[in-house]
């Protein structure tokens, strides 16, 4: 559809990834195509930690950097392109989204010289991945009530605390870590965004179990955990304008990535309801074309926060909103299709189809980077000027 | 057709929208809809003549300004927002389309100027008694009289038909069926044998008509294209049609957020400006959802028709669907939000309410559309 008026290096853009990836993933990377979409973290990780050096080593991830750090100053056009033509080739779910997408734009926004040159190589060539350490027991939507602590001792950070619900951190090389260092200063001004290396005496993690029966994310225990004085991005007690700023980006181009495979998981479930029948029914018929109704206004939604919601506010939480909200109700159509069969699983005692994996994971694409509520107050109140919420 | 730039676009908008602040507030409008002609002819020879909005999608051989669907649905979605009457939708955007894309040239060259003028009004007679427009529900008949053709039947549901100049009429040869056999004819609103009727409709800021057609005679030259098939002109003009009322629809969808935003930061109950109560909140928030998406949904259907995509007709279809939906659920809520005074004749939200549900049903509704949409994904 937006193939319709494309410039000529836009066009040879698209060819150029399109060979690429078409050679790479019908040749020695076959083994992951369409692997670890969401709600399959682990499936051939090993291969797709590989496909990710194989992206970097060619010039495919960081694409939107500056060519100084690597990257190929792709514009958003291209950025866009890219995405398309890796969900047509069927490219695996990237390991390395927390950093590409997270904090690399964040160290290119905040970041020193010298965290630059150390950190974008390492995401670039897909050597260092990452996790996310916002979360904690009490602060998940009140972010900014998070406990854990750092204090400078000797040049280096001494961190002390816990993190939970962290995506991958039992794979990660490293984590970002927002932790309170100015325990005097208000609410807001009391925070740090550190960068902390996790293979280390002082940092613990232990899988928690999902309602799929499976782990993706982990407790993370800090014990006199050290990271070294300059890992901090922005100034102390700055943290809180880094990690917003943060979920700004993880709210904007990061998503597209997010949503590559949703055209085709639509696509299986029309297949299904083909297959079975209930493609016949009227009421079913009407459901599906909502369901890909709303998945052009999802990508629609993406592409208008992409280019306006820098002057627009409120249009990332409308994006946000949009496609966690399409894919779970997507993930709950899939199953109405199936009906009787959508039940029984893949294999004793409790392998996931990929349908059902979808139908229980798309549940918290309402919760993580944002609540829907939290979503919800942010159009209200930056959207739409409407008032805050009195505080107790 | 060509599409004008982002800024010719931005100054063409904020022209727009300040014409329609300053000469169609809804004090304006509700003396308008009171009247038998439903809008204000001094007012639309200016928008004609001063704004050249008719123009906007007649090519320049046709005195027009040769601009695109773009441009067209950024006038629909400001008169929506302003609740705007005027013939400028059966008019331009549905008997207009259908001369433009299946006249001759000597038809063309006859209405298409005095459209773009602003000299001459017209409405699409296709609907009948069920109101529905698929090409199965084309009942009247056309039939061949020497070098005449007759025309017998009953429309419905025509919008400004009570009031158009000329009438796109369109009809069938006896004994056919389906999309085969179905004529567009144009038939100058006083031949003998036509009889119309305004009808009293719940949204009144737009008028609808019963027309009669009682053996009404026309000659050879007021056929669209050869007998017997007009129904692909039929089918792009609908959604050319389509697109252009759900752009009218996002932007009474727009307007009617804004105004019930306003409302609530005005309104104290509790001590509170009562839109800082979340359970309002995250209506609102759900309402901008919607709006952000209708428009964005009506834009992307404009553009593809502009640039001649191959899914026009799904996106279209999506578009109405779409639009339909966020609309009427928009104004519903503003209504819920207003309290006891959005209850009342004095403030505005029933007129979009009115509006949102008539527009809903006008073209194909939602459920309509959305099967158009499961037929294109092959189910
Ligand atoms: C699969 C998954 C992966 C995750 N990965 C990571 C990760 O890698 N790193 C990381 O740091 N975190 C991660 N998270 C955590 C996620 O960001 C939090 O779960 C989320 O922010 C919600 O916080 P909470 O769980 O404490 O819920 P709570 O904040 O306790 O919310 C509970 C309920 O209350 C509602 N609520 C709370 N406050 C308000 C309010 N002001 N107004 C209205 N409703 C409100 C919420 O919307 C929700 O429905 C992940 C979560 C999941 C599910």
């Amino acid at each position: 559809m937006s193939d319709a008026i494309e410039s000529a290096e836009d066009q040879a853009f698209r060819a150029e990834a399109r060979d690429w990836l078409t050679e790479q993933l019908e040749g020695p990377f076959a083994y992951v195509r369409f692997r670890g979409g969401p709600g399959e973290e682990d499936e051939e990780f090993e291969g797709r930690v590989e496909w990710e050096k194989a992206m970097g080593a060619a010039g495919w991830t960081g694409i939107s950097w500056p060519k100084e750090y690597g990257g190929r100053a792709a514009s958003l056009s291209q950025q866009v392109i890219f995405y398309q033509e890796y969900a047509r080739a069927g490219g695996p779910g990237r390991v390395g989204h927390i950093g590409e997408g997270l904090v690399a734009p964040t160290i290119l926004a905040f970041g020193t010289e010298a965290q630059k040159q150390r950190f974008l190589p390492g995401i670039k060539s897909g050597t260092e991945l990452w996790c996310q350490g916002y979360s904690e027991p009490a602060a998940g939507s009140d972010l900014a009530n998070v406990q854990t602590r750092a204090r400078l001792e000797g040049g280096k950070w001494i961190i002390d605390g816990q993190k939970v619900w962290t995506s991958l951190a039992h794979k990660a090389g490293w984590c970002f870590v927002i932790c309170k260092t100015e325990p005097d200063a208000p609410r807001y001004r009391n925070l740090s965004f550190l960068l902390v290396e996790m293979n280390q005496p002082g940092i613990t993690v232990k899988p928690i179990v999902q309602l799929s029966g499976t782990s993706e994310f982990n407790e993370v225990f800090f014990d006199g955990a050290h990271a070294p004085a300059e890992n901090v991005v922005g100034a102390p007690g700055q943290g809180w304008k880094v990690a917003m700023a943060l979920l700004g980006f993880e709210r904007g181009a990061s998503t597209l990535g997010q949503q590559i495979g949703f055209e085709s998981e639509f696509k299986e479930i029309l297949a299904a309801a083909r297959e079975n029948g209930t493609a016949k029914d009227p009421v079913m018929r009407q459901k599906l074309a909502q369901c890909w109704i709303e998945l052009q206004l999802v990508r629609l939604n993406a592409l208008t926060n992409l280019n306006e919601g820098t002057t627009r506010p409120g249009l990332a939480a409308i994006n946000k909103l949009c496609w966690a909200t399409w894919h779970r109700d997507a993930g709950e159509l899939a199953m109405e299709v199936l009906g009787a069969e959508a039940e029984i699983c893949a294999e004793p005692p409790y392998a996931l189809t990929r349908m059902q994996s979808r139908f229980l994971f798309s549940r918290s694409d309402t919760i993580y980077g944002g609540t829907n509520e939290i979503q919800r107050n942010i159009i209200a109140e930056q959207g739409l000027g409407l008032p805050r919420e009195p505080r107790p | 057709m060509s599409a004008a730039s982002a800024e010719d676009r931005a100054l063409f908008r904020d022209s727009a929208r300040g014409f329609l602040a300053d000469n169609a507030t809804t004090a304006d409008i509700r003396r308008w809809m009171a009247t038998d002609l439903g809008y204000d002819r001094e007012i639309w020879q200016r928008v004609a003549g001063e704004l050249g909005w008719p123009a906007v999608p007649m090519d320049e051989d046709h005195g027009g300004l040769g601009l695109g669907l773009g441009e067209t649905a950024l006038l629909m979605e400001e008169m929506g927002a302003a609740l705007f009457c005027s013939p400028f939708f059966a008019t331009v955007c549905l008997a207009g389309s259908a001369i433009r894309l299946g006249g001759s040239d000597a038809q063309k060259n006859e209405y298409l100027p005095a459209i773009a003028a602003g000299e001459l009004t017209a409405a699409l007679a296709l609907t009948e008694r069920t109101g529905r427009i698929d090409a199965a529900a084309i009942r009247a008949e056309v039939k061949a009289d020497g070098d005449y053709f007759i025309l017998n039947g009953a429309k419905r549901f025509v919008v400004d038909g009570h009031s158009a100049d000329l009438l796109i009429v369109a009809a069938r040869t006896p004994g056919s069926a389906g999309e085969t056999g179905v004529t567009l004819i144009a038939v100058p609103g006083d031949t003998d044998g036509l009889a119309r009727q305004a009808l009293a409709t719940l949204d009144q800021t737009r008028r609808q008509a019963d027309i009669q057609l009682a053996d009404v005679r026309v000659p050879r030259g007021a056929l669209l294209g050869e007998l017997g098939h007009g129904w692909p002109v039929i089918s792009k003009t609908l959604d050319l049609g389509i697109t252009a009322l759900a752009a009218e629809q996002a932007g009474g969808a727009r307007r009617v957020l804004s105004l019930t935003v306003d409302y609530l930061q005005e309104r104290v109950q509790f001590g509170r400006q009562i839109g800082s109560f979340q359970a309002i909140k995250h209506r609102c928030a759900d309402m901008m959802v919607k709006v952000e998406s209708a428009l964005a949904a009506a834009n992307c259907a404009a553009d593809a028709a502009d640039t001649g995509d191959a899914d026009f007709p799904m996106l279209a279809a999506m578009a109405k669907a779409y639009c339909s939906d966020a609309y009427f659920a928009c104004a519903g809520e503003s209504i819920q939000l207003h309290g006891g005074v959005g209850f009342t004749w004095e403030y505005d939200p029933h007129l979009y309410f009115k509006r949102a549900r008539a527009s809903a049903a006008m073209l194909g509704d939602a459920a309509y559309h959305r099967e158009r949409i499961a037929v294109g994904l092959g189910l």
